[in-house]
């Protein structure tokens, strides 16, 4: 059964759709990226599968049942804004918000202190959460989310306001909680966090499914007829090649659609050019997005 | 442990742990009895007023007017004509004069003058005038004592028996009002800061987004119900401190100073009356503000609003004065029943006369119901308006939300 599943949800504000007939299921033990520009719906969709707000119609079933207060204990959210009490210190916050989900305070408490230790935050734990930095209140968001051990976890922009050292350990503990069988939803613009850390996507726009699938295939599906090049020497003309571009790191071949990229690996080689780099070309998840929209509209 | 009562203990000890609430508690009632106290203890060590003796002159058209011219610290002089009294006025050799007419008898006119503007004849002087009248009318026809009665009939003495005929415990008095009074006013100031704190929460709480984080721990109804009672008993403690404090703190106040704090008492129905109005008083405003909260897109625009029935609260202590003259008029028996002016009106009553026992089932009843109602459309409307940051909705709004469920 799927960890999370979401059957032709709505919802509109003020007769503007917001989402629209939006389907797709997360399963246990695999990185789910929501993906899809400003605005696309990501966080109501994100809303709707909390019980944060109502969809107009449609349905949403979390760990095979409607959200309870049961499985808001299995549960663990990031959303996109965040904030703590400011006046509360490190470890009160992080016990107090794990206690909600159903810890008791000595292993919350437990709990807390290994987290803070693995983030080295352990000296901070009796600081009030208005004297962190807002990287290290991330981090504490970020614990809070996931101390309770939550077999799904709904992650809104995680990245956002994190420094390059903070974006790796919290990349490194969603690859953790994948490895440990949980499931997870990363919901964001930046496609290539996407692209390194999911499994499979669903790409929105102004609400509406463009598209969904394994990751692997999809890029697979969108891989363009090109190879990437770069050589030293003369290179002439190769047949099968009907065009070139040239890049900064290398010049584009543009393949005919009956040619392979070994066949022309095989051609050049047979020219005597110098070979440092032979890529296939695959489009990024940004590219396909474009594509994929520009081909909606 | 059960949600809702993390969330009351979580709130409960936010709200304690506030320096406001800390020093409402512990410092205010502290603060008003020393004041009592600096006021008695003032009086006593200062030096008695130095009386000033006052020249009125007089002109007696009538005759028969020329005795009893000492009345207390005010000395009568007899001028013979209007325009000696009118040159004595002007050097400022008497402060003001008055012409007995030749009528004066069949007509009791007297006609006063002076150099000051004035709505009305004080009545200090008014009285000397009317002893000075009396004293010389009745002059040789009764004795002197008799005189004096007189001119000073009674002294009333009020005691309070109790349906047996028995002296009542509890007698009536300004000291009676004193405690109730205090108590009001420090409720008032309660529940208005108390009220702040929670618009101001919640208001937090929704800039911040962490309402997200806590509704995909806990329902909206175990969210409120636990922040109202938390705040609740915040306010049960304050009052318990302050009622077991307030006796010990008279007893010390008044052996050490005496006088009109030696008169102050409690209210017998005081006590428990009162620890009831607190409480709902706390949980109706507590209901109010988690209301006001859910609607305003932040906690500046939340604690404005809340302001409309934070005024409220205060409106018995504006009209109290007429209270200790009509305290069962119909307008007190409404403002005890109005759930928001209840717990202050009802207090102050207390203090001056009895309240009937269905006036006080009528109003404990519409508190205990208003709450109830109020914190059921609070919960209602909450989910409504928790996602919107940047506008109040209208009011109009509101209501139709409220219909569609």
């Amino acid at each position: 059964m799927p960890a999370a599943e979401v059957n032709h949800i709505f919802k509109s504000y003020a007769d503007k759709a917001v989402v629209s007939d939006l389907s797709f299921s997360v399963a246990r033990g695999e990185i789910f990226g929501l993906i899809g520009p400003n605005g696309a719906g990501k966080t109501t969709t994100i809303r709707m599968m909390m019980d944060i707000i109502k969809p107009d119609s449609g349905d949403v079933t979390i760990l095979d049942e409607k959200l309870s207060e049961a499985s808001k204990n299995k549960l663990g959210y990031l959303p996109e804004e965040r904030g703590l009490y400011r006046k509360l210190t490190v470890i009160d916050s992080i016990v107090y918000l794990a206690s909600l989900k159903g810890m008791d305070r000595k292993s919350a408490t437990e709990k807390a202190n290994e987290l803070l230790n693995q983030t080295s935050m352990l000296p901070d734990k009796r600081k009030k959460i208005e004297e962190l930095s807002r990287g290290m209140g991330q981090i504490i968001q970020f614990l809070v989310t996931i101390i309770h051990d939550p077999e799904l976890v709904i992650l809104d922009e995680p990245f956002s306001g994190l420094d390059p050292v903070n974006t790796e350990l919290v990349k490194r503990m969603f690859v953790d909680l994948r490895n440990q069988g949980k499931a997870v939803i990363l919901s964001t613009h930046r496609m290539n966090e996407v692209e390194e850390l999911c499994d499979r996507i669903l790409m929105i726009n102004n609400g509406r499914t463009v598209l969904y699938g394994n990751l692997a295939e999809i890029k697979s599906r969108h891989r363009s007829s090109s190879v990437i090049l770069d050589f030293e020497g003369e290179l002439g003309e190769v047949p099968g090649v009907i065009d070139k571009r040239t890049h900064k790191g290398g010049v584009e071949l543009v393949l005919d659609g009956n040619t392979t990229p070994q066949q022309i690996l095989e051609r050049l080689v047979s020219t005597g050019i110098v070979i440092n780099r032979f890529e296939v070309a695959t489009p990024s998840l940004n590219e396909i997005f474009l594509k994929e929209v520009g081909k909606k509209t | 442990m059960n949600k809702t009562l993390l969330i009351f203990r979580h709130e409960f000890l936010h709200t304690i742990k506030r320096k406001g609430f800390s020093i409402m508690t512990l410092i205010v009632p502290v603060l008003a009895l020393l004041g009592i106290g600096v006021f008695q203890l003032v009086s006593t060590i200062s030096e008695p007023p130095v009386i000033e003796i006052t020249t009125i002159g007089y002109v007696d058209e009538a005759g028969g007017f020329d005795q009893y011219t000492t009345q207390g610290n005010i000395e009568l002089l007899r001028f013979n004509t209007p325009d000696d009294a009118t040159a004595a006025l002007i050097n400022g050799d008497v402060s003001e004069y008055f012409v007995i007419p030749p009528d004066y008898m069949s007509t009791g006119v007297i006609n006063r003058y002076t150099l000051e503007k004035q709505l009305e004849t004080p009545p200090v002087i008014a009285t000397v005038i009317k002893n000075f009248l009396t004293s010389n009318l009745l002059s040789e026809k009764v004795p002197p004592e008799t005189v004096y009665r007189i001119e000073a009939p009674l002294k009333l003495v009020i005691t309070r028996l109790t349906e047996t005929g028995a002296v009542a415990p509890e007698q009536g008095g300004y000291g009676n009002v004193i405690i109730p009074a205090i108590f009001s006013l420090l409720l008032a100031l309660s529940l208005m800061l108390s009220s702040t704190y929670l618009v101001q929460g919640l208001g937090e709480e929704k800039e911040s987004r962490l309402i997200e984080i806590l509704l995909s721990s806990v329902s909206v109804r175990q969210l409120l119900v636990g922040k109202v009672l938390g705040l609740g008993t915040a306010g049960l403690v304050q009052v318990v401190v302050w009622l077991v404090s307030l006796p010990l703190l008279l007893n010390l106040a008044s052996s050490a100073f005496g006088g009109f704090i030696g008169t102050i008492q409690i209210p017998a129905n005081f006590v428990i009356l009162g620890i009831v109005y607190f409480i709902l008083g706390y949980l109706l405003f507590a209901a109010l503000s988690a209301g006001i909260g859910a609607i305003s897109p932040n906690a500046r625009e939340g604690q404005q609003l809340s302001m409309i029935y934070t005024m409220l609260v205060f409106f018995p202590l504006w009209f109290s004065s007429l209270l200790f003259i009509f305290p069962n008029s119909p307008i007190w028996v409404v403002l005890t029943i109005f759930p928001v002016t209840a717990p202050i009106a009802a207090m102050l009553r207390l203090g001056v006369s009895d309240i009937a026992v269905w006036e006080l089932a009528v109003s404990i009843a519409v508190l205990g119901l208003s709450i109830i109602g109020i914190l059921l459309l609070t919960i209602k409307v909450f989910r409504i308006y928790l996602l919107m940051y940047g506008k109040r909705p209208k009011f109009g709004e509101i209501i139709r939300s409220l219909r569609s469920g």
